[in-house]
């Protein structure tokens, strides 16, 4: 083990960008590039954590988070469930469709009604896009979007960056701490599928090409969203075998049937013969392209059951990573937040800053 | 104190303006050399001895230390690193630190740790890094070594090994490294 490389000067540290971008997680561009590395960074400390063997931490002892799911989630749930109980951060989970919205209350109320027992964090999942934001300015907690409609899914967008950098950062040989996000610079992804209805696709756009790659999507056209005005992509295609020989990175997206996606297409068996990425196809990507799915898979749909399971294929990688970077979201926004009420020697020291040696 | 605590002061970072050189490099070197003699004396020998650097200041002691040890008892000393950002219990009083790596190089159940920092001030440093510790299993004991011992305690923390105790008053600043010790300031810029 070598000792780490010196820090930099004080005059090249930056503020800590989540502080100041505000308390809330409601779409990628909220992070810009600076946030979403300062995201994969802290990731970092976090991955480490989760190899323990006591993987949990106290950062956020005696903080409340409240999951608020108004559509169904096996991942994303409990993804952020888990990251808030390592931070040992306590966790009300809130199904809408258990809960007095059923009888008739407005969101509106429910939500002001969970705020007043003193939550800190609301993790916020709704069929309307906007909903999230909604909720932000109705409550004083960090609110964080974990999918809103076809909006977007930030922290799916952060994980799936976190996996390439983990797994580019392996095959050169060198510890993913030490891979700024250089790697992503000119790195060739391809969004395949059902770009409309896709939060994902939006979030992962905008993530993807805020680091530097270059992003095409491929997507039959009524399936490509009617208006790409402010989507910084390179391309569009709609002819998948032509671009797989060509991209670093082979991102499907769930064909979003419960949003009416089928109706936009012939026939589920002729998407998968047009844009499914079957064995065939799978044996067109280069050498070392990575197969990437948000879950959950439609198998034998838009992915081949083989090829879900190729060694390439990131899938659990994806959601095993998605606990770190969701804890990382949750320490930058609770962790920073200073509360009014805190007092103690370190905030009373008088000169602004307290001692922090020893 | 290192430098990315340094980031903390008002209005986000300041600069370490240094009054007094108190120990020159060849000072520290040979502080090191004591240290580790008198941890060689006091647990006979270097068995089951693990070092551990308190990230970030620390660390190159550590590292440090661990090399002086390997040569004088002509043994290998395992040699980590530990980050206590999620473990201070100033989160929610003032911005927490990016938080660097940490490495720790075995299981700890039944080492002996010899937990190192650049300066013992407050000791809720130490005491973070005592919970965290514990979360890598259960140490035979916990000795702690330090550059300076710049005194104003607020925990009932004691080190075992000091380089050198130097009386501060509460707005000094300490900045350790290889290269010496300095007294001096942080203003804001």
């Amino acid at each position: 083990m070598t000792p780490p490389s010196p820090l930099p000067d004080a005059d090249e540290l930056k503020p800590p960008p989540l502080s100041d971008a505000g308390r809330h997680l409601l779409s990628i561009s909220d992070l810009g590039a600076e946030g979403i590395e300062e995201v994969l960074r802290v990731s970092d400390a976090f991955v480490e954590v989760a190899s323990r063997p006591i993987p949990k931490v106290p950062a956020l002892r005696g903080r409340t988070v409240v999951t608020l799911f108004a559509e169904e989630s096996t991942r994303t749930r409990l993804s952020f469930e888990t990251a808030a109980k390592r931070l040992s951060a306590d966790v009300l989970s809130f199904a809408v469709a258990s809960s007095s919205v059923k009888k008739g209350e407005s969101l509106r109320d429910t939500v002001e009604t969970v705020a007043a027992m003193g939550v800190d964090a609301f993790i916020v999942r709704h069929p309307s896009a906007g909903a999230p934001a909604q909720v932000a300015g109705w409550v004083d907690a960090t609110v964080i979007n974990a999918g809103d409609g076809w909006h977007e899914h930030p922290t799916q967008a952060l994980l799936d960056c976190y996996t390439i950098r983990q797994v580019l950062a392996e095959r050169a040989g060198r510890p993913v701490s030490e891979s700024g996000v250089g790697d992503f610079a000119g790195l060739r992804v391809a969004i395949v599928g059902d770009v409309a209805h896709s939060r994902v696709a939006r979030s992962g756009v905008l993530a993807f090409a805020a680091l530097g790659a270059e992003v095409t999507l491929v997507a039959p056209g009524s399936l490509v969203p009617p208006s790409l005005e402010g989507w910084p992509v390179t391309g569009v295609s709609h002819d998948l075998d032509a671009v797989l020989p060509h991209v670093d990175v082979c991102y499907l997206l769930r064909l979003q049937t419960e949003r009416g996606a089928g109706s936009f297409l012939p026939s589920i068996r002729e998407y998968t013969a047009g844009y499914g990425l079957t064995l065939r196809r799978a044996g067109l990507l280069a050498d070392g392209a990575l197969v990437m799915h948000p879950g959950p898979m439609n198998r034998g749909v838009e992915i081949a059951d083989e090829v879900a399971d190729l060694p390439r294929s990131l899938v659990l990688r994806q959601v095993a990573n998605g606990v770190a970077v969701r804890m990382a979201v949750l320490f930058l926004l609770l962790g920073q937040v200073v509360r009014g009420d805190a007092t103690g020697t370190v905030a009373d020291l008088g000169h602004g800053y307290g001692p922090v040696d020893g | 104190m290192a430098e990315r605590e340094r980031r903390l002061t008002p209005p986000r970072g300041g600069v370490f303006v240094p009054r007094v050189q108190v120990l020159a490099p060849e000072d520290v070197q040979r502080a090191i050399t004591r240290i580790a003699h008198e941890i060689v004396e006091r647990n006979r020998g270097l068995d089951d001895v693990v070092v551990i650097g308190l990230q970030t200041g620390g660390v190159p002691l550590a590292f440090r230390l661990a090399q002086v040890l390997e040569e004088m008892e002509a043994t290998t000393v395992p040699v980590g690193m530990l980050d206590v950002a999620f473990y201070r219990d100033d989160i929610g009083i003032r911005p927490v630190l990016a938080e660097a790596i940490t490495a720790i190089p075995c299981d700890l159940a039944g080492q002996l740790v010899i937990l190192v920092d650049d300066v013992l001030f407050t000791g809720r440093t130490v005491r973070a890094a005592l919970n965290a510790l514990a979360d890598y299993g259960r140490a035979r004991a916990v000795q702690l070594a330090v550059m300076v011992d710049r005194g104003h305690r607020e925990l009932p923390v004691r080190p075992d090994y000091v380089g050198k105790n130097m009386p501060t008053r509460l707005d000094e600043q300490v900045d350790v490294s290889l290269d010496g010790v300095v007294l001096g300031d942080v203003v804001a810029r």
